[in-house]
């Protein structure tokens, strides 16, 4: 039997640290730059950055052979207008691929005067610790990495969509070639190599960076041990690895 | 007992089998669990592999400075510095000489396995556009990159005609 005060004891210390550290994110958090892992690979955006010019969208499709008239991405730019009233006014139109060259969101020109604040959110895989498109798959075709990337196996996937249907964020498509699932792998062949992404490479803003948390010395690691940063839909439990900065309560 | 009875249970018996034989020629041997365990590990590890060889084909700026140096340098002078050469050219996939000039191997995928040959630079409005069209966007990235409007902004010219790219301003 447990005292009294074992009790509150116990239970005060479980609910001081049921608030980060018992969550995937808190653990991963407190491990980054320890090296207690060789490698585990993280994504950080930083969306004040971000300019709309659409250029990450082309350099991943070219270099991940996805066809460019398929309306099928494994990264996206969405534009949010948010207006005087409260409205919301975003859009993501082709992916955002071909720029934001007009003040069209949905169609709509909204007058400068309306327009509260305004930003560009650039989005992909964000890798989960606990992804729940690989939970899904009934053939072992998408697995987990060691270092933590999500891949999908052309060769064994049946094309059954389970995966696409159970990922929160929207970041799986049916390959129109291949006719299998695909995703971003945060361009396993470059990082792997040594080499940023293609969608790092290309944004010439700075506003996209991959790197290695559990390395200390790692750009990346420092700015999500120091700085104020988010994850998108954390309340799904996926444990998403891309972080952002400047991320808005607006943004899902 | 009967034979009636053991009939069926031959033939559940057979099928049980030939699955299990079936399943020792069809699965890999490199499939299991690996190391992200039972949850997330299934695989079949050689997929990593075939990731890992996929083709890169953004080299960079350094690839383009090994014969392009005085472009390299001509556009350091300038903002344009923080863009890819690749961006404006497309990637640098593979050097090949098409009527005796050198271009690169460049896919374009629309048609899926067609790699076309074509001469990459984009000198279109719509390139600069991508970052210079003023949009009202205050708290975005676009807030601080000069912008013009498109439709003011000496319309129906190509913007190279009075702007070279790699040193677009003219102090
Ligand atoms: C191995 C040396 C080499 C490398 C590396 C190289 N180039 Fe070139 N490139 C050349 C040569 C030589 C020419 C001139 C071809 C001609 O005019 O006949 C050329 C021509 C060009 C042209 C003009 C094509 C035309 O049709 O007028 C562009 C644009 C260009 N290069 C961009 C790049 C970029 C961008 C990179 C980096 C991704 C790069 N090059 C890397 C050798 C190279
Ligand atoms: C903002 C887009 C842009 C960027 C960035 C850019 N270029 Fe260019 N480049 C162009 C355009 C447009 C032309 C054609 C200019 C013209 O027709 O007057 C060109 C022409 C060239 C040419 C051949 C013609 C010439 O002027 O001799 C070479 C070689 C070249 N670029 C190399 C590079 C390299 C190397 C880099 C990276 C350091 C680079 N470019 C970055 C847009 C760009
Ligand atoms: C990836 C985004 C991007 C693209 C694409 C781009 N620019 Fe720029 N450009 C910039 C940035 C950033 C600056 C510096 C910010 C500023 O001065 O407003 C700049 C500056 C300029 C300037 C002012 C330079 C000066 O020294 O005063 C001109 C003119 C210009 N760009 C023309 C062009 C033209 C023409 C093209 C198309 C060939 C082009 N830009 C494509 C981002 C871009
Ligand atoms: C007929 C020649 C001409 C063409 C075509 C042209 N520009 Fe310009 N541009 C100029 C001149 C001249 C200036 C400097 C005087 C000024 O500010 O208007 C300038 C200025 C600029 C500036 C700096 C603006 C500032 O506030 O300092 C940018 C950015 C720019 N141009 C981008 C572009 C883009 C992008 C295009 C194509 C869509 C383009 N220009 C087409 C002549 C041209």
């Amino acid at each position: 039997m447990i005292s009294r005060r074992g009790f509150l004891k116990y239970g005060a210390s479980a609910l001081a640290t049921s608030g980060l550290i018992t969550t995937t994110s808190g653990k991963i958090f407190a491990a980054a730059g320890s090296g207690s892992k060789d490698t585990r690979w993280a994504f950080l955006i930083d969306t004040h950055k971000c300019t709309g010019c659409g250029l990450c969208v082309k350099a991943c499709k070219l270099e991940n052979e996805v066809p460019m008239e398929a309306n099928a991405t494994r990264t996206w730019v969405e534009r949010y207008v948010i207006k005087h009233d409260g409205e919301v006014v975003a859009d993501s139109p082709h992916a955002g691929i071909d720029g934001y060259t007009r003040n069209d969101p949905q169609g709509r020109e909204i007058p400068e005067s309306d327009i509260a604040k305004s930003y560009f959110v650039p989005k992909l895989c964000n890798q989960c610790e606990k992804p729940a498109c690989v939970q899904v798959c009934p053939v072992g075709a998408t697995y987990q990495t060691a270092d933590g990337v999500v891949l999908v196996d052309r060769t064994w996937c049946i094309g059954c969509g389970y995966c696409i249907m159970a990922c929160p964020y929207g970041a799986r498509f049916f390959h129109p070639v291949f006719r299998v699932a695909e995703k971003c792998n945060w361009c396993y062949h470059r990082i792997t190599k040594g080499m940023d992404t293609a969608c790092v490479e290309a944004c010439s803003f700075g506003a996209r960076m991959v790197g290695n948390i559990m390395d200390p010395n790692d750009p990346l690691t420092k700015i999500i041990k120091t700085e104020r940063v988010s994850l998108l839909k954390e309340e799904y439990g996926t444990s998403p690895m891309a972080y952002y900065i400047g991320l808005d309560t607006l943004v899902r | 007992m009967k034979n009636h009875v053991y009939r069926p249970l031959f033939l559940v018996i057979a099928f049980v089998v030939a699955v299990l034989i079936a399943r020792e020629i069809v699965v890999p041997e490199d499939f299991g669990t690996h190391e992200a365990g039972y949850m997330y590990g299934w695989h079949r590890k050689g997929n990593e592999q075939e990731w890992k060889d996929f083709k890169v084909k953004y080299q960079g700026k350094d690839y383009c400075k090994l014969c392009h140096q005085d472009k390299v340098d001509k556009i350091s002078q300038t903002p344009h510095v923080i863009i890819n050469c690749e961006n404006c050219h497309g990637p640098a996939v593979k050097m090949a000489r098409v009527d005796g000039k050198i271009h690169w191997k460049n896919p374009t995928y629309t048609k899926h396995g067609e790699d076309t040959f074509e001469n990459h630079i984009d000198r279109t409005r719509e390139q600069c556009l991508r970052c210079h069209a003023k949009l009202p966007y205050k708290g975005s990235g676009r807030e601080w990159v000069r912008g013009i409007n498109n439709t003011e902004h000496n319309p129906d010219m190509e913007c190279v005609m009075c702007h070279n790219p790699h040193s677009p301003g003219f102090g």
